[in-house]
This record gives structure tokens, C-alpha cells and sequence, in this order.
């Protein structure tokens, strides 16, 4: 994986949201750029990890073409947890699956830790996505058939561990969800909390560099919802860059940062206080 | 993922729907458990007949009177009357036919024979001593009749084992009469058992046989009762077959006085045209079988195809989501072609467990035996494989060329 160039092409989006989460630890991450020169930086190590350069996505169904991202430009630094919310359409789920290398961009350029990877080919955007990103879906996407433990594994096993080390790192991984007592439930035999506490475990189970969590929320009653969110937190907290996208202000609130989408771009931030709620 | 993890994979989605997989399976399984039961009936066939003309001897050439080249002017094969038992005696001469050990003019029909108050139809033929040696049988009992019996014209007779359990039941037929029309005969021998049926489906323990002179006397139809209907010859050994068929060919062309032998009024056969005639038949109707079982294995192969692009489809989410979690192409691809051969090579072997267990079972219920042929099992396990494999390319392909966010959108 190639050192980040500081790329010269991104114009941070929210210029005015630069206030670190703990001034300690930006200080130990500290590197050679000045903050005003990664203004999206919050809470952040200050390298960004993520950063998109005037995408497009345009959908075409025969002659009907909807374009769901139209010049979308920003950057998420390593360690930040930012929030995108949008009303439903607004491309949230677009944005996300490029972010998540499922898709290409139309236009533009997305760099993952500034490697551009708007031109890779479907088998090298597989790796990538086993190796640097762990999803959380809306609809959990969990394996019916197969425990929870070999739901977790399942990254593992596209990254060829060998077997007797993914076992010992998914039952980890599902520990440290608080599911240590479920590992060999099937989904079906999970409440939804707990389902989604498994994808959870799944997606951190390759050690990636971003978590990107769609509507995590969204199928979960108010305790479950908490305690995903409360799993994100302790993400965070432990230095993982997570991007969480959600059309509800309640739970966009927990993150440190907050991007809104609207019509397919980026458009202010809301206000301080709500982000910091 | 190592292949051994799309291995278990495969086989867990399998698993996971038993019943379909178990139907997809039934369409490989019937055509391979046919293709081993059709060759084994052909084999079982053809072993049976080349059993038959084995224990007749390899070192047999029939001459039947009649040219196969000009049948259509001098008459049908068979019909010809240029055979005689004179021509036979000629053919027993060691000095022009050095290679001949035997030689037995036959002539044959079929007619009821009457042993006191029981009737027995069968074939009865009229021959010389040289019969025994030619047929390779030996007696149970008794004597067969001699050169002296050929002279006289006696009335004596050697019974197949069958035919003399069927007339005199327990008794000892030795000695006793048996009357065909006016004449009465007195049995002389009864042959050994041989146990199998010819080919033609008459047993060769059924039957009764007299002085060649006595049945010409007697028996034979029409004016020209010296006339016989083949005249069976027997080579020293295997290997002066050629020499003794090239000796008869000369002295019999000699005898009816033909420059050429287009002009010969007589076919000599060796028992392995025989044997090729008698295989062909089978081989038609092996070929025909094994036809119709080709044709269930397409169907089984499209049944194959057909249930993977439904699981494909079923299975989006999975696909979307494997791929999402990092899956290449290339191992979704493998994991699909992984599945349809293992379905078509589960199906292959059980087919081939059923074969041979119908191979085992089906000869108690149908007289025909059926020969398990390993090369046959091995073919049709790897052809099963190879159905999976080919039939499962097309869905694999669809299913690893899917885009993952198509996959995982669909709800
Ligand atoms: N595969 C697609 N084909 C065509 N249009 C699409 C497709 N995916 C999304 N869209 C359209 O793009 C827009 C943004 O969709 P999406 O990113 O799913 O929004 P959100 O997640 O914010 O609800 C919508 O108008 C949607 O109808
Ligand atoms: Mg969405």
C-alpha cells in the first residue's frame, strides 16, 4: 500500500468544522500538514483516509438515466467518525457503496489512503473491500444457514486465514460485541440487536481501515439501536475511522462529525450544537 | 479461499436444500444407473454368446450348400442341394485335408417323437460319429453310434438330456424305444448337460440324433435325400483354421468341378463370423439403449443447469454479499461450478451404486445377465462430472459477473 501523497485536488466541504474531539491526542497524531490545509479533519489523526474529488454517479436503465451523486468533494481523515444524513433518495446508499469500493464513480476520483481506486478492476475493488472496509447493512445480511461465528469468519476466509485462526478471531470479535455466550446461534435464533451486533463483529473481524455502516439502525427498536450505536462509539474511541450513514438527526448525532446529502450533493453542516448533542 | 472451503461450501448450500438438490440429482442418477445397466445387458449379451461359441470350439468352419456371391441365381443360402454326405467323407480324407480332425455332415429337422405313451417335439439330426467331436460334447451314459451304425442305416439314436428326461423320465432311457412315425429306434447314449442356450434359442440339450444314412432314409424331405444341410468341420488347433479352410474351399471346388470360386456352390463360415453376427444384433440394440440413456443424462444435465440458475437468482443477496465481504469473481465463479459438479458427481455415483446393484438384483427377475463393467462405472462418474462442470459454467458465470450492489440491493 503506497504512503499518502497529500492529494491537491480535495476542497474540503466544511471548512469551518476543524474543531479536534481531543486536542491531546491530535497532537500526538500530529503530521507534517497544517490543519487549515485538511479542514475536514475532526476528530481525526489528520491523514485523510478518504477522499472524494468531484464524483458523479449516473444510473441508466435503457433511455432513463437518474444522476444520484452530482459532484460530490470530501474528506474523512484516519480516526474520524462522521455521520451522512440525507433525506431518503438523496444518494446516501450511493455515496456509501462507492466509499465501500461495491461501486465505481461516473466522474471524479476517489482516493482510498491515496490510492486512487476510481479505476480498479472488479477483482482488485474484492480485495480492497476484504481487507480495508467492513460493512454493517441495513438488513443485517447475515447467512442464514451458518452460525454466527461462521458469519463473522466469513472475511477471513476470502483473506485465507487458516481455519484454526479464524475461529479464534471471530469468537473475538463477537466478545467484543458482547456475544461471546451466542457464537454458535444461528440468526434466526437472534433478536435484531443481536443480529446486527454479529455484522458488527463481522465487519471488524479483518481489522479494517473503515467501517461503513448503511442505516444500521434502521430495522432496530430504540435499546438495539443504542447499543449498535454505543458499539460505534467504542470504535471510535479505539481509533477506528467509522462512517455512519442514517436519515435520523438522533442517531447522526452520536458522531463527531456530520456531512449532509441532499439531491446528490454535499450540501452545510448543521449546526455545532446538534453534531456535539 | 482454498478449495477445500469452496468445497464445504458448496456442499453446505447442497445440503441446505436437500430436496431440490436431491430431484436435480434423480435426473443424473437415472441416466447413469440406465448407461450401467445398458452396457451391462450388452456385455452380459455378448459374454453369453461368445461363452456359447467358445465352448463350441474357435477351430469350428460350417459349410452350408449355396454361394453367398450369386445366392440370387442358384437359390437362397441353404436351399441348394449340393451338399451331400459323399462331399463329407471327402473332406475326412487326411491325405487332401491334412489340417481337418473332424468332420460331421448335418442334417436336421424338427418332429415328434413318441416314447410309449409320452410326446416330445424337438430337433432331431441326422449325422456321423465326427458329431461328437465337432460339438465338443461327451456322453452320460451309453454309446454314440459308430461308422458301423452309418453303414447299416440302423435305427439307434443319442438323446439330448433334457429330451430324455422329457420322455422317460426317471427311467433309464438306455435301451429303451422311441418311435418317430413307423419307425422305432432304439436309444443308444444320452449326451452330457451343457447348460446354456444357443443363440438362436434352442437348447443344446434338447435334441436327438441318428445315423446320417437312417435320417436320409427316413427323415429327409423331397427327391434328393442325399443331400444334407451343413456339414460342420473341425481344424486340428486354432491356429491351422486358415490351412483347414483353404483345403476344404480347394477339395470342394474340386468336387463339383468349379474353375473359379465364383463358381463354388458352397459357404464356409467360421464360428467367429458367427460369433461377429450374433454381437451385432446386440450391439444395435446396446447402441440404441445407450442412446436413449445419453439422451436422460442431457435432460438430467439441463435439470442441473436449470436448478443452479435458480439458486443463482434465489441466492443474490449471498452472492452480494460475499463479494461485499471480498470475494473476487473468480471464487464466486468456482464456488457455483463447485456445486453443480458436486450434484452432478453425487448424482453419478449414487447412479452407479444403483446400476450395479439393478446389475446384481434385475438378472433374478429377467433371464438376461448383466455384466458390471468397471470401465463403464468410471466413464459414467466422469461424464456425471463432467455435466456438472459443463451445465454449471453458465450459471457460475451469471452468478460471478453479477454487480455486488445489485446483489445486495434487492430486498
Ligand atoms: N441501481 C439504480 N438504478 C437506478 N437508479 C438508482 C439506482 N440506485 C439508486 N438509484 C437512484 O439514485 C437516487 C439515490 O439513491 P440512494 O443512493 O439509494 O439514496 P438513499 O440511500 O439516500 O435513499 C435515487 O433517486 C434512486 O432512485
Ligand atoms: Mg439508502
Amino acid at each position: 500500500m503506497p504512503e499518502a501523497e497529500p492529494p491537491t485536488h480535495v476542497f474540503p466541504v466544511l471548512p469551518h468544522e476543524s474543531s479536534p474531539a481531543s486536542p491531546s491526542l491530535d497532537e500526538v497524531f500530529e503530521h507534517s500538514r497544517t490543519p487549515d490545509s485538511v479542514p475536514g479533519g475532526t476528530g481525526g489523526r489528520g491523514r485523510p483516509i478518504i477522499e472524494l474529488a468531484d464524483v458523479r454517479k449516473v444510473y441508466s436503465a435503457g433511455s432513463l438515466s437518474v444522476e444520484a451523486l452530482r459532484g460530490v468533494t470530501l474528506s474523512i481523515d484516519e480516526g474520524e467518525f462522521v455521520a451522512i444524513i440525507g433525506p431518503s433518495g438523496s444518494g446516501k446508499s450511493t455515496l456509501m457503496h462507492i466509499l465501500g469500493c461495491l461501486d465505481t464513480p461516473s466522474s471524479g476520483s476517489f482516493h482510498l489512503s491515496g490510492e486512487d481506486v476510481s479505476h480498479m478492476s472488479e477483482t482488485e475493488l474484492a480485495h480492497i473491500r476484504n481487507q480495508r472496509i467492513g460493512f454493517v447493512f441495513q438488513g443485517f445480511h447475515l447467512l442464514s444457514t451458518m452460525s454466527a461465528w461462521r458469519n463473522v469468519e466469513l472475511p477471513l476466509a476470502y483473506a485465507a486465514v487458516p481455519r484454526a485462526e479464524r475461529r479464534e478471531r471471530a469468537i473475538a470479535a463477537l466478545r467484543r460485541v458482547g456475544l461471546g455466550e451466542r457464537v454458535e446461534h444461528r440468526p434466526g435464533e437472534l433478536s435484531g440487536g443481536q443480529q446486527q451486533r454479529v455484522a458488527v463483529a463481522r465487519a471488524l473481524v479483518t481489522d479494517p481501515d473503515v467501517v461503513l455502516a448503511d442505516e444500521p439502525t434502521g430495522n432496530l427498536d430504540t435499546t438495539s439501536t443504542e447499543e449498535i450505536l454505543g458499539l460505534f462509539s467504542d470504535l471510535h474511541r479505539a481509533g477506528r475511522t467509522v462512517v455512519l450513514i442514517t436519515h435520523e438527526p438522533e442517531v447522526a448525532a452520536v458522531a463527531s462529525r456530520i456531512i449532509r446529502v441532499r439531491d446528490g450533493q454535499v450540501t452545510e453542516a448543521p449546526p455545532r450544537e446538534l453534531s456535539r448533542a | 479461499m482454498s478449495w477445500l472451503e469452496t468445497f464445504r461450501t458448496g456442499a453446505q448450500a447442497i445440503m441446505s436444500h436437500r430436496l431440490r438438490s436431491g430431484l436435480t440429482m434423480l435426473g443424473i442418477l437415472i441416466g447413469i444407473a440406465a448407461v450401467i445397466l445398458t452396457v451391462g445387458l450388452g456385455e452380459g449379451a455378448s459374454a453369453q454368446v461368445s461363452n456359447e461359441i467358445q465352448s463350441l470350439g474357435t477351430n469350428l468352419l460350417t459349410v452350408t450348400p449355396g454361394s453367398t456371391t450369386t445366392g440370387g441365381v442358384r437359390g437362397g443360402l441353404g436351399s441348394a442341394t449340393s451338399l451331400t454326405a459323399a462331399d463329407a467323407t471327402a473332406l475326412a480324407n487326411k491325405k487332401d485335408c491334412p489340417d481337418v480332425a473332424a468332420v460331421a455332415p448335418v442334417s436336421s429337422r424338427s418332429t415328434v417323437l413318441v416314447a410309449g405313451s409320452t410326446n416330445w417335439t424337438t430337433t432331431v439330426s441326422g449325422s456321423t460319429p465326427g458329431w461328437l467331436s465337432v460339438h465338443s460334447r461327451s456322453l452320460l451314459e451309453g454309446n454314440f453310434f459308430t461308422q458301423d451304425d452309418i453303414v447299416k442305416a440302423n435305427p439307434v439314436m443319442v438323446l439330448g438330456a433334457t429330451t430324455a428326461q422329457e420322455l422317460f423320465g426317471a427311467r433309464d432311457p438306455v435301451g429303451q424305444s422311441v418311435s418317430i412315425g413307423t419307425e422305432t429306434y432304439t436309444v443308444e447314449g444320452v449326451l452330457n448337460v451343457v447348460g446354456s442356450s444357443s443363440a438362436s434359442g434352442t437348447s443344446q440339450d434338447d435334441l436327438a440324433v441318428i445315423p446320417i444314412t437312417t435320417y436320409q432314409q427316413h427323415l429327409a424331405f423331397g427327391l434328393n435325400r442325399t443331400s444334407v444341410s451343413s456339414i460342420v468341420v473341425e481344424a486340428t488347433s486354432k491356429n491351422t483354421l486358415s490351412a483347414a479352410y483353404q483345403e476344404i474351399n480347394d477339395e470342394l471346388l474340386a468336387l463339383q468341378g468349379a474353375a473359379t470360386p465364383l463358381a463354388a456352390d458352397f459357404t464356409i463360415t467360421t464360428q467367429t463370423q458367427a460369433l461377429t453376427t450374433a454381437t451385432s444384433v446386440d450391439h444395435t440394440l446396446t447402441i440404441l439403449l445407450a442412446g436413449i440413456a445419453a439422451i436422460s443424462l442431457l435432460v438430467g444435465g439441463i435439470g442441473v443447469m436449470n436448478i443452479m440458475l435458480v439458486s443463482v437468482t434465489e441466492r443474490i443477496r449471498e452472492i452480494g454479499l460475499r463479494k461485499a465481504l471480498g470475494a473476487t469473481p473468480s471464487v464466486i465463479r468456482r464456488q457455483f461450478m463447485v456445486e453443480a459438479s458436486v450434484l452432478g458427481l453425487a448424482g453419478g455415483l449414487i447412479g452407479v451404486l444403483l446400476g450395479i446393484g439393478g446389475a446384481i438384483g434385475l438378472p433374478h427377475l429377467i433371464s438376461n445377465p448383466i455384466v458390471i463393467s468397471p470401465s463403464a462405472a468410471v466413464a459414467a462418474i466422469v461424464v456425471s462430472l463432467a455435466i456438472g462442470l459443463g451445465f454449471g459454467v453458465y450459471p457460475a458465470s451469471r452468478a460471478a459477473r453479477m454487480a455486488p450492489i445489485d446483489a445486495l440491493r434487492s430486498e
